[in-house]
């Protein structure tokens, strides 16, 4: 009993961390279903967001601000404007000019971007970690003994149903509106999407700016549930959704779901068992072993070389 | 030497090439054609080892080498060049040629970096034979010129002439006087027929360009829709009703 | 047009505000337990104005910024140079080489002991830069995780020398060939994939490799990694003050010399500069046999080189392991170099410090990529209140040569192959 309540803990913060993961890594598969490269600086556009949320929670306590909602709604509204910001600029500055040059090129432009932007929150926030409010805190015991209790905590919580919203709101808006059915066609044929009238820059730069959206609602969940950021805080957490992101199938959306679950879970079951000091080893194991025996992802589409 | 039997290829859903057969005999020219989206280009592929056929054989003096990798293929001297030239565009010309000759030197690493005279003797029996095949293509003026500068005629030379170096039995052409003028198609006709001529070399070729199709093809092979639709001659071809019907007359 | 200009710049300016003012303007600072907004200095909210208004009158005069820009054109007069004939560079290549050499062996005796660490320092970024260009110049592979390998090197020595007493030249084949064996075995299965794909891959293996040396404490020290790491002797000669290895005498008293700390610096330097030039013998040798063109016929086009009968495998996997050689190599002068070494060293910021130098100098480029080292290792020593902006210039810099520059500062120039006249 007590080994199955064990299990459910570690299912649920498995769930919450991977949820968190398939937000982030839905702005590696939009990109990548795209303009078929890995943008290496995404990490660094949530770990922005992430202190974009924290400057606000803070500056809004020293204003004496301290209605939980409120301080909440306008942290995430300003993350999501800097990060999507961020977003859009480091397309336009950094992967842009670089389009369609030899494969390598626009991805080391991606990792200079990256080390770039770590550096400038570094330089400007300290490297040292700052501690992050626990806004939301407490939760509810769901069972057990006195030896062991079941407990969910409402942050865990809040994650979910944020992700799931902005999940379901991503579905919608790619099924049913006028970018989202473009941002569709553009990653089927950039150039045929181009020749029917389809604005494929804009389209491009939508893509990068929902996807910082999205990483910026993850940095602030993720702040909120780790207590702390620093600059390197990003780094870690791209290279865990871009494995969700491809343990999914790399350009498919609900494969950056289940990805980001599956991972998710993997990594609270090596903690849970094993030691927290390896559940990045098993990511990457887990990342290794997708690309060698299964490229595509769960519910990637295979690839025909074309020659 | 080589033959194709009932060869099919499966994309998903898609029957892309549906019982192709073939047959190529030493020293001689065959073409296979058909409208856009037949399967040509498939067949190659499979022929080349870059796709691994979902049915069929393909038997290299009696022997099946399907599904065998590509690189292995072109170690038996089944060499091809691609629709779209496939050069190494930031190497030079000799460059392009001493990589295709790769199985003709010695590449033990230690004999590389001490140059012994084995190492140096092959390397320059294979710059003789790059300087043979850029005089036989028109290329020597230019051996030092990175490949992806060429003009695209001249790029189309310089492929063929990279394949053989490689001293091949058979060679695949797709397509190659697609983008060139009549002038260059012409000298590309004797080229080919040369190639058959004085260097031993069966050749198959895909093409559009009917008229060259017609006059150096010892038989031509018609496919339409992944499907086989006749073989013969080209006299043969050009009378058969079928060919007429569904090639030219679309055509 | 100028309307729509206008309403872009505005737009691009405001953006720049956007992410420039937050991150940089209000300053997260801990007072006690709580954390307080702090806003900058004036000159920051000046630099942030500045910096929009930049953007914004360069997006508002952006085609004539272009033209202007396109007009400076030094660099690429001095890229694009015609090659001088044949017999006449290589003479004047041989020249060079001897005086550079000559000059390399003999300054050291004349100037500090820090210049000459430093200079070791250097020449380790030499070979590791030279090793990670076979890999991403010549063979096009993006490995992320390089440092890996370097790593392999030097805990090899330190083991070695801890568990075994190993000494420097023991240590030195082994450990580069242990990282060869490492190149080899994660790059067989690797290999196959995209390139992109290549690049995450290896840096999870570079991390993986971190992350279990800072948690193998058993054996490799953890993150207080290990110390007493062995000098480099000379025939059995110790540089140290007393000898610590029975049987070895030591250095000045057998020259009858007065002991100075800065032989010992010397020395290290020599070798390094020895393996260097090693190094870049080797790898220039390669680049013209027919293993180092495959690795650029690979890179130029998979397709058509397997069309050739070469074995994607085989080619990217000698390019690999060569590279992980070299590494090992850096690695070894790397232990010696510092007596102590932990995981700390081996970070992937290393491994993008590396690629930086190798973009840089320009990919293929031996000569580049040396130049490269040398300025991105000095540099910061020159200029010690900024090397705190070292990073963020390297990032900056990738960016910029990617989008500007791709083929790098000094391009790799082909090498014109005389045929016989007439074929």
């Amino acid at each position: 009993m007590q080994d199955l309540l064990y299990f459910c803990q570690q299912l649920i913060n498995g769930l919450t961390i991977g949820s968190t993961y398939a937000l982030i890594a839905i702005g590696y598969t939009m990109v990548y279903g795209i303009i078929g490269m890995i943008n290496f600086a995404h990490g660094e556009i949530y770990m922005i967001g992430a202190y974009t949320a924290l400057i606000a929670i803070t500056g809004l306590a020293t204003l004496g601000i301290a209605w939980l909602p409120l301080v909440l709604l306008v942290a995430l509204i300003c993350a999501v404007i800097v990060s999507s910001s961020m977003g859009w600029a480091v397309e336009r500055v950094a992967y842009r000019p670089v389009r369609g040059r030899h494969r390598l090129i626009p991805l080391i432009s991606a990792i200079g971007m990256s080390i770039f932007l770590q550096n400038y929150v570094h330089l400007s926030q300290g490297s040292r970690n700052i501690g992050f409010p626990a806004l939301i805190d407490g939760g509810f015991q769901l069972g057990g003994d006195e030896s062991f209790q079941l407990s969910i905590s409402w942050i865990q919580i809040t994650i979910f149903v944020t992700t799931f919203i902005c999940m379901s709101a991503l579905s919608v808006f790619i099924s049913r509106s006028r970018i989202g059915r473009a941002c569709r066609a553009v990653s089927q044929d950039l150039g045929m999407a181009n020749l029917l009238g389809i604005d494929t820059n804009r389209i491009i730069s939508a893509t990068f700016v929902i996807g910082a959206a999205l990483a910026a609602v993850a940095g602030l969940l993720l702040g909120m549930y780790y207590g702390s950021v620093d600059p390197l805080f990003g780094f870690i957490a791209g290279l865990k959704a871009f494995t969700a992101a491809v343990l999914g199938g790399i350009g498919s959306i609900p494969g950056a779901m289940l990805g980001g679950l599956i991972l998710g879970i993997a990594e609270a079951m090596t903690s849970g068992y094993l030691s927290g000091e390896y559940k990045d080893v098993i990511s990457f194991s887990l990342l290794i072993l997708i690309l060698l025996f299964k490229p595509t992802g769960l519910l990637g589409k295979p690839e025909v070389e074309k020659i | 030497m080589l033959e194709v039997q009932n060869l099919s290829m499966r994309f998903g859903g898609l029957l892309a090439v549906d019982q192709v057969s073939l047959d190529v005999r030493e020293h001689e020219i065959v073409s296979i054609i058909g409208p856009n989206g037949a399967g040509k280009t498939t067949v190659f592929n499979c022929m080349s080892g870059f796709y691994r056929p979902t049915g069929g054989k393909i038997l290299l003096d009696g022997k099946e080498i399907q599904g065998k990798p590509d690189y292995r293929i072109s170690r038996l001297g089944l060499v091809r060049t691609f629709q779209h030239v496939r050069l190494f565009n930031r190497m030079t010309v000799v460059e392009n040629l001493m990589v295709a000759q790769h199985r003709h030197l010695n590449t033990n690493l230690l004999s590389g970096l001490v140059a012994t005279p084995n190492y140096r003797a092959r390397e320059q029996k294979a710059l003789d034979r790059a300087s043979y095949w850029l005089e036989r293509v028109g290329l020597q003026e230019l051996a030092n010129r990175d490949a992806g500068n060429l003009a695209y005629g001249q790029q189309r030379r310089l492929e063929i002439a990279r394949c053989m170096v490689t001293e091949p039995r058979l060679l695949m052409l797709d397509e190659p006087a697609a983008g060139l003028n009549p002038a260059e198609t012409r000298e590309l006709n004797q080229l080919i027929i040369s190639l058959k001529e004085d260097y031993n070399v069966s050749v198959v070729l895909i093409e559009h360009d009917m008229s060259l199709v017609m006059d150096i093809s010892d038989r031509i092979n018609v496919i339409s829709q992944g499907r086989p639709l006749a073989t013969g001659t080209p006299e043969e071809v050009r009378n058969n009703d079928e060919v007429i019907k569904a090639y030219l007359g679309e055509a | 047009m100028v309307a729509q200009n206008f309403r872009h710049a505005l737009f691009c300016a405001l953006i720049t505000l956007i992410i420039a003012w937050p991150i940089m303007g209000l300053k997260l600072t801990a007072v006690g337990t709580e954390i307080t907004v702090v806003g900058a200095s004036a000159f920051t909210w000046i630099a942030v104005a500045l910096a929009a208004v930049i953007v914004f009158l360069f997006q508002l005069f952006r085609d004539k910024v272009m033209v202007g820009l396109g007009a400076v054109t030094i660099l690429d007069r001095l890229a694009d140079r015609e090659p001088l004939p044949d017999e006449k560079r290589l003479r004047l290549e041989n020249i060079g080489l001897v005086l550079l050499i000559a000059v390399a062996l003999i300054w050291p005796f004349f100037v500090s002991r820090g210049a000459v660490d430093l200079a070791t320092l250097v020449l380790i970024y030499i070979m590791l830069a030279l090793g990670l260009n076979v890999v991403v110049g010549l063979a096009g592979l993006l490995d992320l995780g390089y440092v890996a390998f370097y790593a392999v090197g030097a805990y090899t020595f330190a083991l070695l020398s801890n568990y075994w007493g190993a000494s420097f030249w023991m240590a030195l084949p082994i450990g580069a060939l242990l990282a060869a064996l490492f190149g080899l075995v994660l790059g067989f299965p690797v290999l196959r994939l995209r390139g992109d794909y290549l690049a995450i891959v290896t840096l999870g293996f570079g991390e993986i490799i971190r992350i279990l040396l800072n948690n193998w404490t058993s054996v490799t020290g953890g993150p207080n990694g290990i110390g007493g790491i062995p000098d480099p002797t000379l025939f059995g000669m110790e540089f140290g003050r007393r000898v610590k290895e029975e049987g070895n005498t030591s250095f000045h008293e057998t020259f009858g010399i007065a002991y100075s700390s800065e032989h010992k610096v010397i020395f290290l330097y020599l070798i390094a500069l020895v393996l260097a030039i090693f190094t870049a013998f080797v790898i220039r040798r390669l680049m013209r046999m027919p293993v180092g063109r495959s690795w650029e016929a690979l890179r130029e086009d998979e397709i058509a080189a397997r069309s050739l009968g070469l074995s994607r495998t085989g080619v990217k996997l000698s390019a690999f392991t060569i590279g992980a050689f070299f590494a090992g190599f850096a690695g070894t002068v790397f232990a010696s170099k510092q007596g102590f070494i932990s995981p700390e060293s081996f970070v992937f910021l290393e491994s993008a410090i590396i690629l930086a130098i190798v973009v840089l100098g320009g990919m293929g480029s031996q000569l580049g990529v040396i130049l490269a080292a040398i300025a991105v290792t000095i540099l910061p020593e020159l200029a010690r209140e900024f090397s705190e902006y070292r990073m963020l210039i390297f990032g900056a810099a990738m960016v910029l040569m990617m989008v500007w520059r791709p083929q790098g500062l000094l391009p790799m120039r082909r090498r014109h192959i005389k045929l016989k006249a007439g074929g």
